[in-house]
């Protein structure tokens, strides 16, 4: 039996497109039409032939899923982590068995964006959805983020290319990239801004200074001359209104929150003279729906700990890499993301040394160190949910196919059931449970 | 089954002004009678209302998750921990969704309505709202400054509106229609403003007094169940008063509930005296015509997280130095937002003068069921802080006294000094309880009446009026005993508010082709999917 779904969101990336079309015979995915090659990739190769593991063997489901209980029941100090490629019912089922069991609990957030968040507990943020960027937006600026290679179709749906209300195309808009090597995106800008390494804060500080009019560049800075410098500031403040999108560049590049806080306060300045806002180019398919579901469910948008059993909130200190690297934990739990491969060295290695519990429709560079491998179905294909794009936007994500694992929200669920269980003492509210390590 | 057993219960609707009665709850509902044999509370000597309801707050959604975000130190100094029957969570003036609904619950409130759903993200607040337990809910969707709204206006066609704002509401799982300075919001994205009525509205060659008129109509003749629900323009701005005024002129007969009053309610300052009151000229109007109601939006001294859909007037407020962080958020084609912390001083003149006006207002205007608590939450202060507004309005003794401790220019630039007037149980009934409920157009809610939802409260009287309606003994939620002596007991899930939606023609055909070309998402991934947020409850047309 063939049919066509359409309308369908990609999950691969921040831009969370929604009108693929999906094409499904016999409860196979065929052919992808109006993806991009990343979509492609993904969706051709939904049907993932994975098995539930332990200590590497291949198990049953229901054995894994016991010796995941066992694990997470007995763990003095878990760590939850992940869920950037997952929806938002999952998110909630995660942050409800972190709470169960006094964890920590941290997204991705804290190795791409997290910046960005502590950025906006600084100064705020004045932001806009992507429809509007396509609908008003005459200047974009691209700040350390290359989405013609991460989020491909971001051009032609949202920005440089597309067309809307007001503004129509690529030549009604003007486009700045600032960046340390010529990307892709800095290829067909109207200006490029090439940065030193780690140049960021310097030159958004003199841009910044600028625009307010005071004179503090000098020669010049973070790479670039005083001629440069008041070229952009004239052409930001050109825009009838504008729009800044930065990435990891800016985020995780020397300096991190503080280069974010300038964008942030540079953005803010410029809504004096005339519109502008700014939305960070996040890069996994629903890493915003993390931040959203920890706020609305503790106060906190990431690196949040229960061991008192109330959220507590501390970046450096509850954030996964922290945890792992000081050894504050003795087991962990990491959903729908891949810590191994994007981790540094010593925090991913940790994960191999303690018993580790993976959730994910694939068998990832994490699940090969786990301990135990649980398989699911993942969100938007083998389970509808919510996704929120990188402009908060909430969409809902279909089920495509029948697949033979339960969906990580099953999955997260079924544990807290299990721990509950086993170790019915705790349930009670335990809110003084010790941290692992610290001897206290 | 339930007989809550020789209360002093207060119900407006009924007409029970402190009568002992017996309260009957049978499968969630009050009814008549029961057998003697079914399970008595013995409420002798104490009172019993119905569940509160609010009209007003910022509980869920976007915005208001933002706020939360941008606030770890609101959250810091009020940690929530977890029970064996509730989720942890966090307060203050922004609580987590959890600890949203418990702080309702244990002061009684069983039903609130969050003010201010962009359409594009109402997902979003659905997500939100069905984790905010024990609560019955509604959303107003934001349609005052919506390009397609005021673009039917600009073009009289009267007919695509109805038909378009039917659609919105659906599609949004709203309750009701919410305008927020009406055409200031499509200002702003040319980063202006609108000052009066009779402003233009760039782009769209409209005036915010045709966007009111003709919401007003057209929520009359969709006969939705709630009153057109208007954030005025020129909030908070010294010498508003005439725009306020002449907006109330506007209703002619028709539906309005004006919402948080009190930051619409400011006469030109003079020497000495940045505002002065403009409550008594409000509170002249609203009795003079019983079509329009208003929520008051009382000042709470302490920490507050200002949020709303007046994004420009955010702008302003922080321009002028209130507060350390600013969002702003275009939302495409239908709204906007800003939020801005700050905190409220019994010190600063304006502060004070706000806080005195609030109070003005509740005493001024005779018919609790046209004026209601709200502190348009977080905004005005946290909805916590009802009890104390209830101990305020009905203890002179204790309003006195803290006016006492306000500067006297303050105190002058008002009419505080005159009122005397002190709440009745049932007055505070009317004003938390069937005032509300009626305006929304909920008949099952605000009475203890046969054939409501069983939501009832039964409190300890106490000479501290604070205490009394911060502490019941008992709130049940549909006939569940949901709190017992300040603890939570049960949480169950509260359902959602729809109108019913009658007629309209599709709209589909022509907005189809409007996505195309000016939203971000596909059309068929707009409307909030019915079955996977549930349970709903539509209430009728009127
Ligand atoms: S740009 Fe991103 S969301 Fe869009 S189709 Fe490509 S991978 Fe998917
Ligand atoms: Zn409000």
């Amino acid at each position: 039996m063939a049919k066509v779904v359409k309308n369908v969101v990609c999950t691969f990336c921040g831009s969370l497109c929604d009108d693929l079309e999906i094409h499904i015979e016999n409860d196979n995915i065929t052919a992808v039409k109006k993806g991009c090659a990343l979509s492609r990739t993904k969706y051709l190769n939904a049907r993932e032939e994975v098995v539930p593991l332990v200590e590497g063997k291949e198990a049953s489901f229901s054995a894994a899923l016991e010796a995941a209980v066992e694990i997470l029941a007995h763990a003095r100090h878990l760590l939850v982590y992940g869920l950037s490629s997952t929806c938002s019912e999952a998110q909630a089922a995660a942050v409800a068995l972190a709470e169960t069991l006094g964890a920590s609990i941290d997204s991705t957030s804290s190795v791409c964006h997290g910046p960005g968040t502590l950025a906006k507990q600084l100064v705020g943020i004045p932001t806009c959805t992507l429809g509007e960027v396509k609908n008003r937006a005459d200047v974009l600026v691209f700040w350390g983020c290359n989405p013609v290679e991460a989020h491909p179709r971001h051009f032609a749906r949202y920005s440089v290319l597309a067309k809307g209300l007001k503004v129509g195309g690529r030549r009604e808009r003007k486009v700045v990239v600032a960046d340390v090597r010529k990307t892709a995106t800095a290829r067909g800008a109207d200006l490029f801004l090439q940065l030193e390494p780690n140049g960021d804060f310097e030159v958004l500080t003199a841009l910044r200074a600028l625009i307010n009019g005071k004179d503090i560049v000098g020669e010049g800075a973070g790479g670039l001359t005083r001629a440069q410098l008041e070229e952009c500031s004239r052409l930001l403040k050109e825009a009838s209104y504008g729009v800044f999108f930065f990435g990891m560049g800016l985020t995780m590049s020397r300096g991190t929150h503080y280069n974010v806080s300038q964008a942030l306060a540079l953005v803010r300045d410029l809504n004096k003279y005339t519109r502008y806002s700014v939305i960070p180019m996040r890069g996994h398919g629903n890493v915003a729906g993390s931040e959203n579901v920890l706020a609305w469910q503790t106060g906190y948008p990431f690196a949040v700990n229960f061991s008192r059993g109330y959220p507590r909130y501390n970046p450096g200190e509850f954030t996964a890499v922290d945890l792992l690297r000081r050894g504050d934990v003795d087991a962990a739990l990491v959903v729908a993301a891949d810590p191994a491969a994007t981790f540094p060295g010593r925090a991913a290695a940790v994960l191999g040394e303690i018993p580790t519990v993976v959730i994910d429709p694939h068998y990832s560079a994490t699940a090969k160190l786990a301990r135990v491998y649980l398989p699911s179905a993942a969100a938007g294909i083998g389970a509808a949910g919510t996704v929120y794009r990188m402009d908060m936007v909430p969409l809902p994500v279909k089920k495509l196919l029948n697949l033979p694992y339960p969906s990580d929200k099953e999955i997260l669920d079924m544990l807290r059931e299990g721990v509950k269980k086993c170790s019915g003492s705790r349930e009670a509210g335990s809110t003084t449970r010790k941290m692992a390590g610290t001897g206290k | 089954m339930l007989r809550i057993k020789g209360g002093r219960v207060y119900d407006p609707k009924n007409g029970w002004n402190g009568e002992i009665r017996d309260i009957c709850i049978k499968d969630g509902k009050i009814v008549e009678d029961l057998p003697a044999a079914e399970e008595v509370i013995d409420a002798t000597g104490l009172v019993v209302m119905a569940g509160g309801v609010d009209i007003h707050a910022h509980i869920a959604g976007p915005k208001v998750n933002t706020g939360r975000v941008i606030c770890p130190e609101d959250h810091r100094r009020d940690p929530v921990p977890r029970t064996a029957r509730t989720r942890s969570g966090s307060g203050f003036t922004t609580p987590s969704t959890f600890v949203t609904g418990y702080r309702y619950a244990q002061m009684g409130y069983t039903s609130v309505f969050e003010a201010a759903m962009p359409p594009l993200e109402a997902r979003h607040v659905h997500e939100e709202l069905a984790d905010t337990p024990i609560l019955d809910k509604g959303a107003l969707v934001l349609v005052g400054n919506n390009h397609f709204v005021l673009s039917f206006i600009r073009e009289g066609d009267r007919e695509r509106l109805k038909d378009y704002l039917l659609w919105v509401v659906e599609a949004s799982g709203a309750y009701g229609l919410k305008v927020v300075n009406p055409g200031g919001g499509a200002n702003w994205r040319r980063h202006s403003n609108v000052r009066g009525l009779d402003d233009a509205v760039i782009d769209y060659g409209v005036t915010p007094r045709q966007i009111i008129e003709t919401l007003l109509d057209v929520n009359e003749e969709l006969g939705l169940p709630h009153a057109l629900h208007l954030h005025c323009n020129n909030l908070g701005q010294p010498g508003n008063l005439p725009t306020t005024l002449a907006t109330m002129d506007l209703a002619a007969g028709r539906r309005l509930h004006i919402t948080h009053l009190q930051f619409h309610a400011y006469g030109e300052g003079k020497k000495g005296y940045p505002l002065l009151s403009g409550a008594e000229d409000l509170a002249a109007v609203v009795n003079a015509n019983p079509n329009i109601t208003i929520d008051v939006g009382q000042v709470v001294f302490g920490p507050a997280t200002t949020m709303t859909a007046d994004a420009p007037l955010q702008y302003e407020l922080f321009q002028k130095g209130g507060g350390d962080r600013w969002v702003n958020k275009d939302v495409e084609l239908e709204t906007g937002s800003g939020i801005v912390p700050i905190t409220y001083s019994p010190k600063s003149f304006v502060g004070a003068c706000q806080w005195l006006i609030g109070l003005e207002l509740f005493l001024l205007i005779e018919n609790p069921e046209q004026v209601f608590l709200t502190t348009d939450h977080p905004n005005a202060g946290p909805f916590t802080a009802y009890p104390q507004i209830i101990r305020l309005l009905m203890d002179r003794d204790y309003r006195e006294e803290r006016i006492a401790q306000l500067p006297k220019k303050a105190v002058e630039a008002t009419g505080i000094k005159n009122l005397q007037r002190k709440y009745t149980l049932g007055e505070i009934a009317a004003m938390t309880r069937s005032g509300p409920a009626r305006v929304l157009g909920l008949e099952k809610k605000g009475h203890l009446g046969v054939g409501a939802d069983a939501d009832v409260v039964v409190y300890r009287p106490q000479a501290d009026y604070e205490a009394m309606f911060a502490n019941p003994l008992y709130v049940f939620k549909e006939g569940q005993l949901v709190v017992q002596e300040g603890q939570i007991v049960a949480a169950p899930r509260g359902k959602t508010f729809v109108p019913e939606i009658r007629g309209g023609k599709d709209v589909t055909s022509w907005l189809a082709p409007q996505f195309e070309q000016f939203y971000s998402i596909a059309l068929e991934n707009y409307p909030v999917d019915r079955e996977w947020f549930s349970p709903w409850e539509v209430v009728p047309c009127k």
